[in-house]
């Protein structure tokens, strides 16, 4: 069993969890990701490693509450266990030395990014990032990425806060305005890593994505998350999961993404009903 | 007076009609009686030509001559004195190309149900006689063992019961291997492996789960925890595709995912477990081995209305047991033979629509014996299929190779071994089962567990000796003295 060591609310529906995994906290390096499980009847759920800490032996998580798993896990609390935690899979995140990045993060992307952001930081790299959220209550880690980086640009779709509109406008109107950068690294929805790896391919920057398909076991087994890069499938599990983003073929891994919609809705809608018919009967 | 009928005691099976419905097992297993009269079929002959044929050498008439004497808790400890599975063994060994296959009974008739004997003794003495943990004594020395399927269960119990302590690493949540995750439910219940690992669990066997070795530990790591010695048997790895046009489309599986979903993750209960599997109204199942057979089948007892294999060679060329072909066909499993797959059709939005095939012919034998399929020009045609599973093998999964330097490995990728004793390219580490061979049986597995288990034994036992004083090394001709 691994126990939650802490948890906190970044936002309504985001959260970030330590939890107590000696072994991979040591092993662990930023762009790799576990499986865990949550219950006997669950299923096997990939999140990228958020932050490790070696000495305390705990790895962090942050996921956003999107489907029966994600709701479970997050009515767990501190001193709680989960039920399986296996990692560190796939291959860390590697860069040769750039000397100015710009690292994009959308919504709960912005988790995973924050990371790669630290990482460049502390090799000396001049860090931009660009974090792009719905509405302003869904901001998570402003601090922490304005600590790592040179500029901090905020969006937000509706302008409740920072600017008005999309990563990519931001993106688009700092390489039109000249600035050179020889990295980009791109986290979020599918749809985001694709317009980004689009504006930086005239431009030659070598831009890295994170793809995080459909899973089982995570160690190359099954080929659920099996995805074209430059005309080869590849597992995202043990090839990646990062990718060259000008490489990837984003609309077959949209595609992919569709498989189980309809079930994962079915398990959720079964799971809130379940539980407001238990708070019914309680009160 | 010997049971001198020409035919095996029938196994009761469950009705193909009812059976393609359900997940239960389909072989029911004999009744005490049933076993007792197939158990007299045996001549208990001098040469025992059956021992020979097993690859963990059960002691075959000896069990067999308790079961005749209705004692089958006697039988049950003779099997186990060399066969760590036996409940297991009984159901998915290829008995015919084995055991049953030398038993002078053979010659006319039928051989002994060596097979159905074993799993009767097994099971009964789980549901009569549950074995006492066998006490030995402990020699306080550490062994890994890395993959917990039929390869690594057995060389972790061979170990145990000779006094080391064993740590066995499972990637997975559930030990099993294969026995979880590949073998259906239907062939060989989950119970059943559980309880012959709890066995193994009883003769002192450690089991850590959500383990993946060369990632979490590498195999230095294990050295330094103090494994004196180690085991890989982590299977074979990742799934081959066809390499055809579509093979990415929404409703493609690989065998290995498809049956995953349904074995360890458990599908087939889906919604009441959270995985779920997509089978549509038709399916095609390209392979022709068992892993094929055991996809088909799943897929019939999901509800598809019609389920093809679809396998480029004839019937005689396919590499899947006798019995899983009848089991597949009683079930209304239709065979597509001589059909080779050229390309997987999607709608507008992704999903599989149609398998495109060639016809084939048979022309003049390849370099192993089987004769080569050729295309049958202009008969291309459209197989209207809505999800496609294929089964046509796996490759060695590269993560130990990758994490571990001096691990040779074969061209292919398998782990490299000196067949004698397992032993790979480091001091102290052994392979066995598919990470070496590639995909083979559970059986074959376990004889190179097996192997390993004594080569592991006879190393630890040489390095206790002073290594200061080359005399005291058993086996080398200084010992002669």
């Amino acid at each position: 069993m691994y126990k939650i060591i802490k948890r906190e609310e970044l936002n309504p529906s985001v959260i970030r969890m330590d939890i107590a995994a000696p072994a991979i906290a040591r092993k662990a390096e930023p762009g790799q990701f576990i499986i865990l499980r949550v219950c006997e009847e669950g299923e096997r759920i990939p999140l990228t490693i958020a932050d490790f800490d070696r000495e305390a032996g705990t790895v962090t998580i942050i996921f956003q509450i999107v489907g029966k798993t994600t709701h479970m896990l997050g009515q767990l609390n501190e001193g709680d266990d989960l039920l399986d935690f296996v990692g560190p899979l796939g291959m860390a995140s590697r860069y040769d030395q750039p000397q100015k990045a710009v690292v994009i993060g959308g919504g709960l992307g912005s988790a995973i990014a924050y990371p790669q952001a630290k990482k460049l930081h502390q090799m000396g790299v001049e860090v931009d990032i660009i974090a792009g959220f719905r509405n302003r209550e869904l901001i998570i880690l402003e601090e922490e990425m304005r600590k790592v980086s040179t500029r901090l640009f905020l969006t937000t779709d509706d302008g409740s806060n920072g600017v008005k509109g999309f990563v990519t406008d931001i993106l688009q109107k700092q390489l039109e305005q000249g600035v050179k950068y020889d990295l980009a690294v791109a986290i979020g929805p599918l749809i985001m890593m694709k317009m980004v790896s689009n504006l930086t391919r005239p431009y030659g920057i070598k831009t890295i994505v994170s793809m995080n398909p459909v899973m089982i076991d995570g160690t190359g087994m099954c080929g659920g998350c099996r995805l074209t890069v430059g005309g080869e499938t590849k597992f995202a599990c043990v090839d990646g999961p990062d990718f060259d983003g000008h490489l990837v073929d984003f609309d077959e891994a949209m595609r992919r993404q569709q498989m189980y919609k309809a079930e994962e809705k079915q398990t959720l809608e079964a799971h809130i009903c379940r539980l407001s018919g238990k708070e019914n009967a309680d009160a | 007076m010997p049971n001198l009928a020409l035919k095996k005691v029938p196994m009761p099976e469950q009705e193909p009609d009812v059976r393609n419905t359900n997940f239960r097992e389909v072989a029911l297993g004999y009744t005490e009686a049933m076993a007792v009269e197939e158990a007299r079929r045996c001549l208990n002959c001098r040469n025992k030509p059956c021992v020979g044929g097993c690859p963990v050498n059960v002691r075959i008439p000896e069990f067999i001559e308790r079961v005749a004497a209705g004692d089958f808790a006697g039988a049950y400890e003779i099997i186990t004195s060399t066969n760590n599975l036996p409940a297991i063994c009984g159901r998915v060994c290829p008995q015919e190309n084995q055991c049953e296959k030398f038993c002078v009974r053979g010659v006319k008739g039928e051989p002994v149900a060596i097979g159905r004997l074993e799993r009767f003794v097994a099971d009964w003495t789980m549901e009569n006689e549950p074995v006492p943990p066998i006490k030995v004594d402990k020699k306080n020395r550490k062994v890994a063992v890395v993959g917990s399927g039929p390869a690594g269960l057995t060389c972790a119990g061979d170990l145990a019961k000779q006094g080391y302590d064993v740590t066995v690493f499972e990637a997975f949540h559930i030990p099993g291997g294969v026995l979880v995750y590949g073998i259906p439910e239907f062939r060989l219940p989950k119970a059943i492996v559980r309880k012959e690992i709890d066995a193994l669990r009883a003769c002192g066997v450690e089991i850590k789960t959500n383990m993946v070795i060369g990632k979490v530990l590498s195999l230095a790591d294990l050295a330094d925890e103090g494994f004196e010695a180690i085991f890989i048997g982590s299977g074979a790895g990742l799934p081959s595709f066809l390499k055809i046009p579509g093979e990415n489309l929404n409703g493609v599986y690989s065998a290995n995912e498809f049956l995953t979903r349904i074995n360890l993750m458990k599908a087939y209960l889906f919604p009441n477990c959270d995985t779920p599997v997509r089978v549509g109204r038709r399916v095609a199942v390209i392979g022709g081995g068992n892993v094929a057979m055991d996809a088909a089948r799943s897929a019939k007892r999901l509800g598809a209305e019609e389920v093809y294999i679809v396998y480029r060679r004839s019937e005689t060329e396919m590499p899947a047991r006798l019995e899983e072909v009848h089991h597949a066909k009683q079930e209304g499993i239709i065979f597509r033979l001589l059909t080779d797959p050229i390309q997987i059709h999607g709608t507008e939005s992704g999903w599989v629509r149609a398998l495109e095939c060639n016809e084939m012919e048979l022309g003049d034998p390849d370099a192993g014996g089987r004769r080569r399929p050729i295309v049958k020009p202009g008969s291309q045609f459209l197989l209207d299929v809505e999800t496609v599973i294929i089964a046509i093998g796996n490759t060695p999964n590269p993560l130990l190779k990758n994490t571990t330097p001096g691990l040779e490995t074969q061209k292919w990728g398998g782990i490299a071994v000196e067949e004698e004793t397992m032993k790979t390219s480091l001091e102290g580490v052994y392979a066995g089962g598919d990470a070496v061979t590639g995909a083979a049986t559970v059986i074959q597995a376990m004889g190179a567990g097996r192997k390993a288990a004594q080569a592991i034994d006879d190393y630890l036992s040489g390095r206790r000796q002073d290594p200061e004083n080359p005399a005291c090394v058993v086996g080398s001709e200084v010992v002669e003295m």
